[in-house]
């Protein structure tokens, strides 16, 4: 069941209309079965792995939470004969052995996702690395991705963290907190949601609130529209781009780079607002993932509104605690003490940096144009930071040029343009085509090849599909502007009527323009496939 | 209550209007075949008819390329009508002639058996054109159950627009004129063919591992032929002729359905020896190499059944019928002026 199909749709009313009208106290039994329904009806195969992530970290859960309270029982009982270093002695052992249980759960966790998405990597990168020997032959071994499998692996494996961080409190529950980490509309794609904010609004029971389900309504017609008439139509020339390397150059990397960001927003914006949109329905409030990325200003700022919930996650579990580490601040010392103050600080934060973002990288694939584009992204983030006091006096110089519109307008047409570049290790998978691709813009001048009477349809769209693309990007920047201070949804939510009628319009404009049906290759969410 | 009135009526109001929308754009973007493959519009014209009919024609392109009602009723007096599309698979044919027998009732069902060959749906193109001209129904809801093959779709059967969407950017002036009313493409169903391309295969079809008809087509015939009973009409199969090695009638199909002809006391002409006798020259008759029948050949083969079904059946000659007689014989003035227009 593809999330943008018509049986999905009908999915969706049939559990949405039975969640409203059984008794409270059922719905969340029925999102429990809505969500295991979901996931295998996208492969029974892959249920298994859903099942033993969720084992695992329920019981590392349950085995982190007793050992907590029966850590605060003690010190509790100890209150009066124990001095503060004794207790802080007690506490140090606790968080060491409580430690280990969330290392094992962290293993087992990760080591699902590991051996699932990155052995066939690893084979071939360990093959590769031989080859240079002489001739080597490792079986590259093919095994099963699960759908959704990174993201509620990093779901799950949050939860364990904030346990042993004390920051939430364990479910008792193994069926809900099943749900906690199957809830269909996310488990394909996120957001990655945090136990915290998710799990009591899972379970608790919701009556029908027009305005939520009015605005829940709309921001599910129009992630369908971004993803069926921005998305999958402009994924027919970066396919036809993607497969003509050998003459597709020059100009052709610029438009796939124009193309393949069309596509993305509206097929990972589009998805969201399909998942929100759906949660939203049926009275749960889901984190948002997105903030109008493509107006950042710099790269920095792009990964603050682009998958706003993964860049947290790698924030919060990853790039924090290795800055703060034991590990992290003796090196800071050695660094400081070896080479100066001002190298001597900045290393420790880049180290982290590169790891977070080496990480980023492997997270979105197993290969290596994902790592090259995460330490991209991480060597534009370090390189404008360094370049920030110069920025800061070009600023002091020209205080009037920075604060104009065309200013602004620049610096995110920069950074759209510096990502979209970035984003194109994504289509052509191959880092040295990629490369050479890139080097191609300067070296193949053939603008006018693309501006001649035949240029415009030479790249596998008919001018009608560019036209609906276009028309479709149109539409999503009025939107977008129309929702920068209140989302449109939200404030559709009080005015029914007319919510309605622009879902009308939406699912015309839909079923008129969208690229789907005999004749079009149905495309999977791209985020589903990380 | 009020208040919930005021906001239920206008989403009501809305929701109508969103799918008279998707009607309309559907009819719109729908492929109307008045210019090219005109065998996709011939089921819709069934609708425009007026009067009921001696025999109704059943089955595929050897039955609406390969007979003419205009000269059956010429030569014989007998109206006739051809329910016939491209590929259209037994269980489409029986499917179409239930629809036909809810609204009149002739002396003669004529069934070419061709299709049952085909023991399961073949192609989406061929589909559209036989069920999309079908009046809204439950037999035509039964109708594309039968027939959708894997990649299609029931939705897009009951709203087109979700198969043609992609038209919009081929749309014609032809599209626009006929969203409500389209004129019809054929002569009483039949698809005129006026070129010539004589041949004669120099090759027999190529063997098959079975030749056993299959289970499902005969089991569609059977189903046909109950109608049939069940109405008091005549089913009478034939096999029309052919030179072409692609639409070889295998000796071994024949005698299945010999077979199941005597068992039910069904009448059963295979044209294909006949040929000689009818007249036809396979060097001017057709227009596709041997394959079909272009206009010379196919009322060469109406004259000859005509005498047979004169002889057998005792049909009233209608060409002195009142209340058909204008009618038909535009037709048949129709038919001569285009079939000298096109020579």
């Amino acid at each position: 069941m593809q999330v943008s199909s018509a049986i999905f749709v009908l999915f969706l009313a049939l559990t949405i209309l039975l969640y409203y009208l059984l008794p409270k106290k059922w719905q969340w039994g029925l999102l429990l079965v809505a969500s295991y329904c979901f996931y295998l009806s996208q492969g029974v195969q892959y249920i298994g792995f859903l099942l033993y992530t969720t084992v695992v970290t329920f019981v590392t859960g349950i085995l982190l939470s007793r050992r907590a309270e029966r850590e605060d029982a003690f010190v509790e009982a100890h209150r009066g004969d124990w001095n503060k270093e004794e207790r802080k002695a007690f506490r140090a052992k606790e968080k060491k052995a409580r430690f280990r249980i969330l290392l094992a759960g962290l293993i087992l966790g990760f080591g699902l996702l590991a051996v699932l998405k990155y052995t066939a990597f690893a084979a071939t990168t360990v093959q590769s690395v031989l080859s240079w020997f002489g001739d080597a032959k490792i079986k590259i071994p093919s095994l099963l991705l699960p759908l959704g499998l990174s993201f509620y692996t990093f779901q799950s494996m949050g939860y364990l963290i904030d346990l042993y961080r004390k920051k939430s409190k364990a479910e008792k529950n193994f069926f809900k907190f099943a749900l906690f980490v199957s809830f269909f509309p996310q488990i394909i794609q996120g957001p990655i949601s945090r136990f915290g904010d998710l799990s009591e609004q899972l379970t608790k029971p919701h009556a029908f609130s027009r305005d939520d389900f009015c605005a829940g309504l709309f921001r599910v017609a129009y992630g369908f529209f971004k993803k069926l008439v921005v998305a999958d139509t402009a994924m027919i020339g970066v396919r036809y781009l993607y497969a003509h390397t050998d003459t597709m150059r020059g100009v052709y990397v610029v438009l796939l780079i124009f193309l393949y960001s069309a596509e993305i927003y509206g097929d990972f914006t589009g998805g969201i607002d399909i998942t929100l949109g759906v949660a939203r329905m049926m009275g749960i409030r889901l984190a948002e993932n997105f903030n109008r990325p493509f107006s950042s200003q710099s790269v920095k700022e792009y990964w603050r509104r682009w998958h706003i919930t993964m860049g947290t996650w790698f924030t919060d579990y990853v790039f924090y605690p290795l800055s703060v580490s034991n590990g992290m601040q003796k090196f800071s010392t050695w660094s400081r003490k070896h080479l100066g103050n001002a190298v001597g600080k900045r290393l420790p934060v880049y180290f982290a940096t590169i790891v977070t973002w080496f990480l980023t990288g492997l997270w979105h694939g197993a290969g290596w144009n994902f790592i090259v584009w995460g330490l991209l992204n991480c060597f534009a983030i370090l390189f404008s930071q360094e370049l920030m006091p110069l920025w800061n006096a070009f600023g002091k110089h020209f205080a009037k040029l920075s604060a104009s519109k065309f200013f602004y307008c620049f610096r995110a047409a920069r950074t759209f343009l510096l990502m979209g570049l970035f984003r194109s290790l994504d289509v052509y998978k191959d880092v040295p085509l990629t490369f050479s691709l890139w080097s191609s813009m300067v070296t193949r001048w053939n603008w006018g090849e693309l501006f001649s009477a035949s240029g415009l349809t030479s790249f596998g769209m008919s001018t009608w599909q560019i036209g609906v693309m276009l028309f479709g990007v149109l539409c999503i920047v009025i939107a977008t502007n129309l929702g920068k201070k209140t989302p449109l949804w939200d404030r559709l939510a009080t005015k029914p009527v007319l919510c309605v009628s622009l879902v009308a319009c939406l699912v015309i404009l839909i079923l008129t323009l969208g690229s789907y049906g005999i004749g079009y290759d149905a495309a999977d969410f791209i985020y589903g496939q990380f | 209550m009020k208040k919930r009135l005021k906001i239920l009526l206008p989403c009501i109001a809305i929701l109508l209007l969103l799918a008279t929308a998707l009607v309309l754009l559907g009819r719109l973007v729908e492929p109307k075949y008045l210019t090219e493959q005109k065998e996709g519009g011939l089921v819709r014209d069934y609708y425009k008819e007026t009067s009921s009919h001696d025999v109704l024609f059943v089955g595929d392109c050897e039955v609406y390329e390969n007979f003419t009602p205009a000269t059956l009723y010429r030569d014989y007096g007998i109206t006739s009508y051809i329910r016939g599309s491209a590929q259209q698979l037994v269980w489409q044919s029986y499917y179409l002639l239930e629809e036909m027998l809810k609204t009149e009732t002739p002396k003669v069902v004529v069934y070419n058996v061709l299709a049952l060959k085909y023991g399961e749906p073949q192609n989406e193109a061929y589909n559209r054109m036989t069920l999309d001209g079908m009046k809204n129904s439950l037999t035509k809801w039964r109708a594309v159950l039968a027939s959708m093959t894997d990649e299609e779709s029931f939705a897009s059967y009951v709203l087109p627009l979700l198969r043609f969407h992609d038209r919009f950017g081929q749309l014609k002036g032809e599209d626009l004129t006929a969203i409500f009313d389209r004129p019809t493409v054929s002569y009483k169903g039949y698809l005129m063919q006026t070129g010539v391309e004589g041949g004669v295969s120099d090759r027999e079809g190529i063997p098959l591992t079975d030749y056993t008809l299959p289970e499902r087509s005969m089991e569609y015939l059977e189903k046909m032929r109950l109608t049939c009973e069940e109405h008091g009409v005549e089913l009478i199969l034939i096999k029309s002729p052919t030179n072409h090695w692609k639409y070889y009638w295998y000796d071994e199909w024949d005698e299945q359905v010999k077979d199941y002809a005597a068992s039910h006391g069904l009448t059963y002409y295979n044209f294909i020896p006949l040929c000689e006798e009818i007249g036809i020259d396979w060097n001017t008759d057709t227009y596709d190499k041997g394959a079909h029948l272009n206009v010379y050949g196919a009322e060469k083969l109406t004259v000859y059944f005509g005498k047979l079904l004169q002889e057998t059946h005792n049909f009233d000659d209608r060409r002195e019928d009142e209340t058909i007689k204008t009618e038909w014989n535009a037709l048949v003035d129709a038919y001569q002026a285009a079939k000298g227009k096109e020579k």
